[in-house]
């Protein structure tokens, strides 16, 4: 599967110190959920975007440097917020269990 | 218009998708979500490659588009249900093709690609083929297409409704945040437009708000239900989205979506742009 690495999405070719990446992979339980839809809200709530999961439950957001909430809608589950800070030059990790 | 008229939800689509005189069209921006898996029938439309013209910045004229719905095969008295991915932004500005045009029967798939996957609906990747038509498209109703001279005569005399994300009306950004930062050559909004960011008529899962919720949302921000509106964007898809909400769903009168939205506007010798999180004066 595209960039389907160990440790998350393969970041060739991403200039990572001219990006605020945040990434990661949707799973329930151990197995990745493809097919959820990951929500990237601002500070304030408001939506910004929104990436559906890769086949191997990876998600990734070009972001910009703040404090965002990553908003999970995944078949037969509840919503999932979870919080987590972007900055330039670093990757932003989420694990999300649905 | 109403919601009953113009949306139909996933269970009529379940019923109905095999009728006769149903064609299910996928309106996507990235197509590679058709071909990995649509709705069993469902043919598709590529927002940029079949319905935007290959020269000159215009969409498909009327010549053009009885071309591609006669080649795949849609004819004029069919009902017509579009949905698509992000949140059927796409699915809307086809809708507002196919009324633009003229087509008599057309409705969008309430929450789109979305909702249904979240039901854990079927999907397919079956090759759909339909047998050619001779479909004629009606000269385009400009009563629902706004272009930049009457959007300039607008300001501060009917709503204008940006629907923009705050980073992007405000002039922060040029672009939305996850998307590339190009086009314009400047940032900022049409003075005196209100800031209501497409996301807020939809629910989560992609469906659109009650229309009491819309109502309130739309008045709460000073749209005067009294007035013309038009609706602008940054290349006139999330605003169609919009402009479906207060012209199909809430049934207004005289709403335009005026496409070359800030693209345009905002590459425009001499016209007065606002910064800011405040509408700005006329």
């Amino acid at each position: 599967m595209c960039g389907a690495t160990k440790g998350g999405l393969d970041l060739k070719g991403v200039d990572v110190d001219k990006e605020a990446v945040i990434q990661g992979q949707v799973l329930r339980g151990d197995e990745p959920v493809g097919g959820a839809y990951v929500r990237l809200l601002d500070s304030t709530g408001e939506f910004t975007a929104e990436v559906p999961t890769s086949a191997t439950g990876h998600f990734r957001f070009f972001a910009a440097p703040g404090s965002w909430t990553l908003r999970t809608l995944a078949p037969k589950a509840d919503p999932v917020d979870r919080q987590v800070v972007a900055q330039y030059g670093e990757v932003a990790e989420v694990a999300v269990t649905v | 218009m109403s919601r009953e008229s113009a949306l139909v939800s996933a269970d009529w689509v379940e019923e109905h998708k095999n009728d006769d005189g149903v064609v299910l069209i996928e309106v996507d921006e990235d197509v590679s979500a058709y071909d990995a898996g649509h709705i069993a029938g469902a043919i598709k439309l590529d927002w940029k490659d079949d319905l935007q013209d290959a020269v000159r910045r215009d969409f498909v004229n009327q010549e053009q588009f009885s071309a591609l719905l006669s080649e795949r095969g849609v004819k004029n008295d069919d009902t017509v249900v579009l949905y698509g991915g992000n949140n059927n932004w796409f699915a809307s500005y086809a809708y507002w093709y196919f009324k633009l045009y003229g087509h008599s029967d057309v409705r969008l798939l309430d929450g789109g690609r979305k909702r249904w996957e979240l039901d854990s609906r079927e999907l397919t990747d079956e090759v759909v083929k339909r047998d050619a038509t001779e479909y004629a498209a009606k000269a385009p109703n400009l009563d629902i297409r706004a272009f930049r001279d009457e959007v300039g005569e607008a300001i501060g005399v009917k709503n204008l409704v940006d629907v923009r994300s705050p980073d992007e009306y405000a002039g922060r950004l040029l672009a939305p945040a996850h998307l590339p930062q190009e086009q314009a050559q400047r940032a900022g909004h049409i003075p005196t437009a209100a800031n209501i960011p497409w996301s807020k008529a939809a629910n989560d899962d992609g469906t659109f708000r009650s229309d009491d919720e819309l109502k309130t949302l739309y008045a709460d921000a000073g749209v005067d239900f009294g007035k013309d509106t038009i609706a602008y964007c940054r290349i006139g898809e999330r605003s169609a989205h919009t402009w479906f909400v207060l012209h199909e769903i809430l049934g207004q009168e005289n709403v335009k979506n005026y496409d070359g939205s800030w693209t345009e506007w905002g590459s425009l010798v001499g016209v007065p742009v606002a910064l800011g999180d405040e509408p700005g004066k006329a």
